[in-house]
């Protein structure tokens, strides 16, 4: 920036394009990359996902001779495998918030939704960007917390079971699926709420909150509703027992699905309307 | 070009924008010109589609701005200096907003070169100092190449050299046929780089004028004449265009006349003159007098006092 230079010349641009959703995919997945908020938080959900399985599985071949016979049946291979899943969960839900919560705390959004006045196809991208991220995550994570947790606890013979038995390798890739529907619920509610702070509060009563509440029910009442919360329902993606009171995994998988799409219509209903 | 028709905003029971209706033509540099608080920002973010009007309507280069398939080559725009996530590189920044319009990379360097930002592009622009912000909000106007520019407040935080090169930039846009619109609510830095005015106050649209007739208007002729006979003097000039007001230390202030014209009248009538100076009212003093009624601060003063 020069006083010297008598006028200032906009350099032309030779090639013009239009907006297109691929090109919006591509835009989002820029700045879904180039925030720490990102490295941390896929960061923290890999490492939870796979540090919980791996510090029980030592814990419980440690304490395996000590236990008794009833504590030993109440430990599954696949509880230790995937316990970091519930843990992860948070990290994933937190960045999905933040994915669009943080463009209006900073007002980004006005610059977002200049570029791409067709506000929809900033929510799809967003929505398909971070699936795929999260997704392309936690399949590696449940996969090393699986394997990692049973040669731990193989070295003491104990807790063995095979990745092919019928409903381990779907209730190791259910942990994966499940997180990344986390994520999406998450950045539905984010959309909705708009704030930081408001849309973790909200994940965090729907997720962590409600379920314990139910118990002030009366047991029939409970156990009529609670298997039909986002949180209960989805878990029986990564529950290889189907307990009694619980829906089975593919129906639990899609009333969560179900949670998730209802999210988002209000998400997208919202965003169409709604001054920024 | 932009053509507002009627448009009128609420929030809640608060009126922005009201009733404005309005032209900016290409080839010119508008500048939008009204006190803080009078719908600037508003009346541009109705025009960026980003807010919805309560009433009527307003179109870019012939087209609602939601409806354009490529809006950044329609329209560039900067808005209030928080448009840019802090934890993101001026870099990436760009490069993610050209990526919606297929724009090519070597664009975004092309202009973080034009804006001087080149040393700290790849820094998160959080850390950037208001001037830096500006800059970076200019790159992101001018990325599409764009048909229409629109600034507002541009100058805010920008340096004297800024300041000159921002004047410089917005007239060469405007000479390449682009219909440039600025906002400010300093009259000073708009008499220098626009063309054309129009100004708003709570809202409502107060003039949409040329800078040149502007000019003309506020620098009305002023005479300041001392004399030991003023009775007389005042009779001598009296005529249906001239009025007169007390000056301090029994001077008087002649309104509608040259100092030329009073001089000769006062030789003619054999009146001894102490002082005769000719007085020009400010641009800024003109805008002020312009707006005072419209400036909401005040409006609201009134209402304490009373």
């Amino acid at each position: 920036m020069s006083a010297a230079t008598p006028s200032v010349r906009l350099p032309r641009l030779d090639r013009t394009g239009s907006v297109a959703f691929h090109r919006v995919l591509l835009s989002e997945w820029t700045k879904l990359r180039s925030v720490r908020s990102t490295k941390w938080s896929l960061g923290v959900g890999f490492l939870l996902t796979v540090a919980f399985p791996i510090a029980f599985s030592f814990a419980t071949s440690s304490h395996w001779g000590s236990m008794s016979p009833q504590d030993r049946a109440d430990r599954h291979p696949l509880d230790i495998a995937l316990v970091g899943v519930n843990v992860a969960q948070l990290a994933i839900a937190v960045l999905g918030v933040l994915l669009i919560s943080a463009e209006y705390s900073t007002g980004s959004i006005r610059s977002t939704f200049t570029a791409v006045p067709k506000r929809l196809l900033v929510l799809w991208a967003k929505l398909i960007d971070y699936s795929v991220v999260s997704l392309a995550l936690m399949v590696p994570a449940v996969l090393v917390s699986f394997f990692s947790s049973q040669a731990i606890l193989g070295r003491h013979d104990i807790l063995q079971i095979s990745f092919t038995q019928h409903g381990v390798a779907r209730s190791v890739l259910g942990g994966a699926l499940y997180v990344m529907l986390v994520g999406i619920f998450a950045l539905a509610i984010g959309a909705i709420v708009r704030n930081t702070a408001g849309g973790i509060a909200a994940f965090a009563g729907i997720f962590f909150v409600l379920p314990p509440l139910m118990f002030v029910l009366p047991t029939s009442w409970n156990n009529a509703i609670s298997q039909y919360l986002p949180s209960d329902a989805g878990r029986q993606l990564f529950s290889l027992h189907h307990a009694s009171h619980s829906l089975r995994p593919l129906t639990g998988g899609l009333v969560f699905a179900a949670y998730c799409a209802a999210a988002i219509v209000i998400a997208a209903a919202l965003l169409v309307r709604r001054d920024v | 070009m932009i053509e507002a028709r009627d448009l009128t905003k609420d929030y809640g029971s608060k009126r922005a924008v009201d009733g404005l209706s309005f032209t900016v033509r290409p080839g010119l540099v508008t500048g939008f010109l009204g006190p803080n608080g009078s719908g600037k920002s508003t009346t541009m973010r109705l025009i960026l589609g980003l807010d919805a009007p309560t009433r009527g309507d307003v179109t870019v280069n012939g087209s609602h701005y939601r409806e354009h398939t490529a809006p950044l080559h329609e329209v560039g725009a900067l808005l209030e200096a928080r448009s840019v996530h802090t934890g993101r590189s001026a870099h990436n920044h760009l490069l993610a907003l050209a990526q919606t319009h297929g724009i090519p990379k070597r664009r975004v360097s092309e202009l973080i070169d034009l804006v001087g930002l080149h040393e700290v592009a790849r820094k998160r622009s959080g850390k950037f100092s208001l001037g830096m912000g500006q800059r970076l909000g200019i790159a992101q106007a001018l990325l599409g190449d764009p048909k229409t520019v629109m600034l507002d407040e541009p100058v805010n935080g920008l340096d004297p050299e800024g300041i000159h090169w921002m004047r410089n930039l917005l007239k060469g846009l405007a000479a390449e046929g682009r219909t440039v619109f600025v906002s400010s609510h300093l009259m000073s830095e708009m008499a220098l780089t626009a063309d054309h005015l129009i100004v708003i106050g709570r809202g409502k649209l107060i003039a949409d004028t040329s800078v040149d007739d502007f000019v003309s208007r506020a620098s009305q002729k002023v005479v300041v004449v001392r004399s030991p006979e003023l009775e007389s003097l005042r009779a001598a000039l009296a005529g249906p265009d001239v009025s007169f007001e007390p000056a301090e230390r029994g001077a008087l202030e002649v309104h509608g006349l040259t100092a030329e014209q009073v001089g000769d009248a006062a030789a003619a009538a054999g009146i001894v003159l102490h002082e005769l100076t000719p007085r020009q009212a400010s641009l800024e003093e003109a805008f002020m007098n312009l707006t005072r009624d419209e400036v909401e601060f005040a409006a609201e003063l009134q209402e304490v006092v009373a």
